[in-house]
C-alpha cells in the first residue's frame, strides 16, 4: 500500500489530503514516481493540471526527489506546490 | 555550556531575548552572532494582507531543516545554531521565523545565515495562505527565491 500525502494550494483545490493506493493497481505497476503521478492525473482536469511535472513537486519519504524515483511498497509519497516558507 | 543546533516548528511565539541569550550562553569562545527574524508583512504583490496561515509537513519539516543546518556547518565553521519556524494561524507583524548563527569571526555567521534562510525559503515544506479583503490565497513561489540558491552554487 502507498500511501500519498498532498500539501498546499494542490491540497485544497483536489479536495484531498491523503489516499492509500495498492501498488498494483488495476493491473498497473505504479512503480516509479512518474506512473503514480501519471496514474492520479487521469482522475480529471483539476488533478491533471494541478499535479502536471513542474506544477507540483514530490518527495518519497519525506525527501524531495525526481520522477523517476523508484517506488515500493509502505512508500509515503507526497505531492506539493512549491514551498513558501520563511 | 556548549554548542548546539536547535531546530524547532511550533504554533506559539518564540521570545527573541531568551533564543538570543541561549545562543550567547552556549559559548565564550565565538566572537560573531548572527540573528534573523521573519515578520508577517501587511502587504503582498500590491493586496493588503490581515494575516497568514501555515502550513507543513510535519514529518518532512525538521529533517530539511536538519539537512540544512548541517549543509551550512559543512561550509562555514559555525559554533552553535537556532532555526525556530511557526505554523498555524499569524496575524500581522507577529514573528514567523528565527534564525540565529554564532561563530568565532562574523563572515561566516553572516553568510551561513542567509544561506539557512535562502535554503529554508526553497526547501522547507511550508505554504503560506494569505488572508486578504478579496479572500484567502496561498502564495506562489518566488522565481528570485529559486536564483538566490544559484549564486550558492556559484
Amino acid at each position: 500500500m502507498l500511501k500519498i500525502l498532498f500539501f498546499g494550494q494542490l491540497k485544497d483545490v483536489i479536495k484531498t489530503e491523503c489516499l492509500e493506493i495498492e501498488i498494483t493497481e488495476s493491473g498497473k505497476e505504479l512503480n516509479t514516481v512518474a506512473k503514480l503521478r501519471s496514474m492520479l492525473q487521469e482522475k480529471d482536469d483539476t488533478w491533471n493540471e494541478y499535479l502536471a511535472y513542474g506544477k507540483a513537486m514530490v518527495a518519497v519519504n519525506q525527501e524531495m526527489t525526481s520522477d523517476d524515483t523508484a517506488l515500493s511498497d509502505a512508500d509515503e509519497v507526497a505531492f506539493f506546490p512549491p514551498v513558501t516558507g520563511g | 555550556m556548549s554548542h548546539f543546533t536547535q531546530i524547532v516548528v511550533q504554533a506559539q511565539d518564540f521570545d527573541f531575548a531568551y533564543e538570543y541569550q541561549k545562543l550567547r550562553d552556549s559559548n565564550h569562545s565565538d566572537g560573531a552572532l548572527v540573528t534573523f527574524v521573519g515578520l508577517v508583512r501587511d502587504m503582498n504583490l500590491q493586496q493588503s494582507v490581515s494575516g497568514l496561515f501555515l502550513e507543513h509537513y510535519p514529518a518532512m519539516t525538521e529533517k530539511v531543516l536538519n539537512n540544512i543546518v548541517q549543509t551550512a556547518r559543512d561550509k562555514w565553521q559555525l559554533g552553535s545554531v537556532s532555526v525556530i519556524h511557526r505554523v498555524g494561524q499569524l496575524k500581522v507583524s507577529e514573528q514567523i521565523v528565527f534564525v540565529g548563527v554564532t561563530s568565532q569571526h562574523r563572515q561566516a555567521a553572516y553568510h551561513a545565515n542567509e544561506f539557512i534562510m535562502d535554503y529554508l525559503k526553497t526547501k522547507a515544506p511550508f505554504w503560506k495562505k494569505e488572508t486578504t479583503p478579496q479572500g484567502d490565497n496561498w502564495v506562489v513561489a518566488k522565481h528570485s527565491d529559486m536564483q538566490k540558491l544559484q549564486n550558492w552554487r556559484n
